[in-house]
C-alpha cells in the first residue's frame, strides 16, 4: 500500500517537474523569439507569405463554421425565447454570442487544428531532417526565420479572420431568422443593436490576437522540440492541438474575468 | 592549428557520449574521424560549428573559443564554415538553386545576379549543372549529397565539415563524392573534417585518421599508419571484426552497438 502511494506521488512529482520544465523552455523560446525581432531582414520577407498561409487560407473553414453556428444560434434562440420574451431577442443573442464568444473561440479552436498542427508538423519535419540545424550553419537565426514571421502573421491575421467569421455568423443567423422564424429585418436589427457595445468588438479582437499568438507559438514550440522521426512529428502535431486548445479555453476565461 | 578539440566531454542525460576527446586539424589538411554508428561522431562535428556546447573541455576554431561565442559571434564564425549534412538537409520547399544560394543571401554585398552566378559555379563544381530548378525530392541520394556540398561551399568557407558524406551511396557515387572532397582541399584549399564509418572513403580522402572509441580519440595517424597499426580495437574497426573491436564474448556482455544494447 505504502509502495503504491509513494509510486503515485513519484509519478505526480515527475509529471510536475516535466510540466514546469516545459513551461520554462516555452518561456525561454518566447524570450529568444522576442530578441530575434531585431533580425527584421530575416523575418520580414516571410511575413506576407505567412499571413496568406495562416490567415487567408483559413478564411473558408472559419466562414463555413461561422455560417452554421449562426444558423444554429438563431434557431436555438427562437426555441429558447418563448412566452413573454420578445422575439427580437434572437438578434441580441446571436449578435452577443457570436461577437463575445463563439466567433473568436470556435475560430481559434478550428485554427488550432488547421494552423497549429500544420506549423508543428512542418517545423518538426525540418527539425528531424536537420533543416533547422542547416539554417543555423548557414548563419541564419532559426527563430527569426521560422518562429517570428508565423507568430506575427497569426497576431495580424487571426482578428481579421475572426471578424469575418463574426460577420458571417450574424449574417447567417439573420437570414435564418427571416426565412425560418418569420422575423422581420427591423426586428432582428433591433435585437442586434439592443445591448451592442463597440467594446465587444475590441474584446473579440484582443482575444483573437492572444489566440493567434498561442496557436502559432505552441505549434512552433512543439515543432522545434520534435525528436525521433515521423512518429515524433505526429506526436508534436497532436500535442500542439491539445495544448493550444486548452490554452485557448483558459485564455478565454481569463479575458472574460479581466475585461468584462 | 585551425580546429582544436581538447578534452571535450558531452553527455545526454545519463549517456556519456564524449569523455575527453582531443584532436587537432591543421590548416589545409583533411582529417577523418572514424568510428561505429552511435559513437558520437556527428555530436563532435556539431560542437565544431556551435550547434552543441560541450559539458567540459574546449573547442577552438581559428583561435576562437566556439562555446564562448554569442549568437552574433557564432553567425560570423559559421560564415567561414561549411557543413555537409549526413542526409543533405536540403530545404525541401526550395529549388536546388535557392538552397545553394541560401548562405550567400546572408552575406553583405551579394545581390541577386552575383548569387545566381555563384550558384551556377558551385553546381558546376559538383557536376549538377542544369539541375538548378529541381526540388530535392526530384534528386537521387548522390545528387542530394552533391547539392548539399554545393550549398556548403557556396560562401567560400575556410573549413568544410562532412557528416557521413558517403553513407547510403553506391561504390561509384561514393568515389565521386570522395573525389569532390579531395578537390575541395586541392583546388579550393579548404580545411576539411570528415566523420565517417566508411574506411575505404576515409583512406581515400584523409591526410590523418582518428578513431573515436568510448568517447575518446583512441588512435590518430596517417592512412598508412592506420593500416600498419597493431591496436586491436583499431584493427577490429578497420577489418570489421566485432570480436577484435569489442573483445571476444561481446554479445553476452550487454555492449551497446550502434546505439542498441546487445546481450544480457
Amino acid at each position: 500500500m505504502l509502495e503504491r502511494v509513494s509510486g503515485a506521488l513519484a509519478l505526480v512529482g515527475s509529471r510536475t517537474i516535466t510540466a514546469l520544465q516545459g513551461m520554462g523552455q516555452a518561456w525561454a523560446l518566447l524570450m529568444a523569439s522576442a530578441a530575434s525581432l531585431r533580425n527584421a531582414d530575416v523575418w520580414l520577407p516571410h511575413l506576407v507569405p505567412q499571413m496568406a498561409r495562416i490567415g487567408v487560407a483559413s478564411v473558408p473553414i472559419a466562414l463555413f463554421i461561422a455560417t452554421f453556428t449562426g444558423i444554429v444560434m438563431s434557431l436555438q434562440a427562437s426555441y429558447t425565447l418563448t412566452g413573454t420574451i420578445p422575439v427580437y431577442f434572437v438578434g441580441t443573442l446571436v449578435g452577443k454570442t457570436m461577437i463575445l464568444e463563439l466567433g473568436p473561440v470556435l475560430t481559434a479552436l478550428t485554427l488550432a487544428g488547421r494552423v497549429g498542427a500544420n506549423i508543428s508538423a512542418e517545423l518538426g519535419t525540418m527539425r528531424v531532417t536537420e533543416q533547422v540545424d542547416a539554417l543555423e550553419t548557414l548563419a541564419y537565426d532559426p527563430l527569426a526565420y521560422l518562429v517570428v514571421p508565423r507568430v506575427l502573421a497569426a497576431i495580424l491575421m487571426f482578428p481579421i479572420v475572426v471578424l469575418l467569421a463574426i460577420a458571417l455568423g450574424i449574417g447567417s443567423g439573420w437570414i435564418t431568422a427571416l426565412q425560418l422564424l418569420d422575423m422581420s429585418s427591423p426586428e432582428f436589427v433591433k435585437g442586434l443593436r439592443l445591448f451592442f457595445l463597440p467594446w465587444d468588438v475590441w474584446f473579440a479582437v484582443i482575444k483573437s490576437v492572444s489566440f493567434g499568438a498561442v496557436v502559432t507559438g505552441v505549434g512552433c514550440y512543439f515543432g522545434l522540440r520534435t525528436e525521433r522521426g515521423a512518429e515524433g512529428v505526429g506526436r508534436s502535431a497532436t500535442r500542439t492541438v491539445v495544448v493550444a486548445s486548452m490554452l485557448i479555453l483558459c485564455l478565454d476565461a481569463f479575458w472574460a474575468a479581466t475585461l468584462l | 592549428m585551425s580546429i582544436q578539440l581538447l578534452d571535450v566531454e558531452k553527455a545526454f542525460g545519463p549517456k556519456e557520449v564524449l569523455r575527453g576527446f582531443t584532436m587537432r586539424v591543421e590548416d589545409g589538411e583533411t582529417a577523418a574521424i572514424v568510428g561505429p554508428s552511435g559513437s558520437g561522431k556527428s555530436v563532435l562535428l556539431k560542437h565544431v560549428v556551435g550547434l552543441l556546447r560541450p559539458d567540459a573541455g574546449s573547442v577552438v576554431v581559428d583561435g576562437i573559443s566556439v562555446p564562448e561565442l554569442n549568437r552574433n559571434g557564432l553567425a560570423q564564425l559559421r560564415q567561414r564554415i561549411g557543413y555537409v549534412f549526413q542526409f543533405a538537409a536540403l530545404f525541401d520547399s526550395m529549388t536546388i538553386a535557392e538552397n545553394v544560394g541560401m548562405g550567400l543571401r546572408r552575406m553583405p554585398g551579394w545581390d541577386r545576379l552575383r548569387i545566381a552566378k555563384r550558384v551556377e559555379e558551385c553546381l558546376a563544381l559538383v557536376e549538377l549543372a542544369g539541375m538548378d530548378d529541381r526540388y530535392p525530392a526530384q534528386l537521387s541520394g548522390g545528387q542530394r549529397k552533391r547539392a548539399g556540398l554545393a550549398r556548403a561551399i557556396a560562401p567560400s568557407p575556410k573549413y568544410l565539415l562532412y557528416d557521413e558524406p558517403t553513407t547510403g551511396l553506391d561504390p561509384v557515387t561514393t568515389s565521386v563524392i570522395d573525389r569532390l572532397i579531395l578537390r575541395m582541399r586541392d583546388e579550393l584549399g579548404v580545411t576539411g573534417l570528415v566523420v565517417t564509418h566508411d574506411m575505404t572513403s576515409a583512406f581515400r580522402v584523409a591526410d590523418r585518421i582518428t578513431l573515436l572509441h568510448a568517447g575518446r580519440a583512441r588512435f590518430t595517424g596517417t592512412p598508412s599508419e592506420v593500416r600498419a597499426a597493431s591496436d586491436p580495437v583499431l584493427r577490429g574497426f578497420v577489418e570489421g571484426d566485432p570480436d577484435l573491436y569489442y573483445g571476444v564474448g561481446w554479445q553476452n556482455e550487454g555492449i551497446n552497438v550502434g546505439g542498441h544494447d546487445h546481450g544480457a
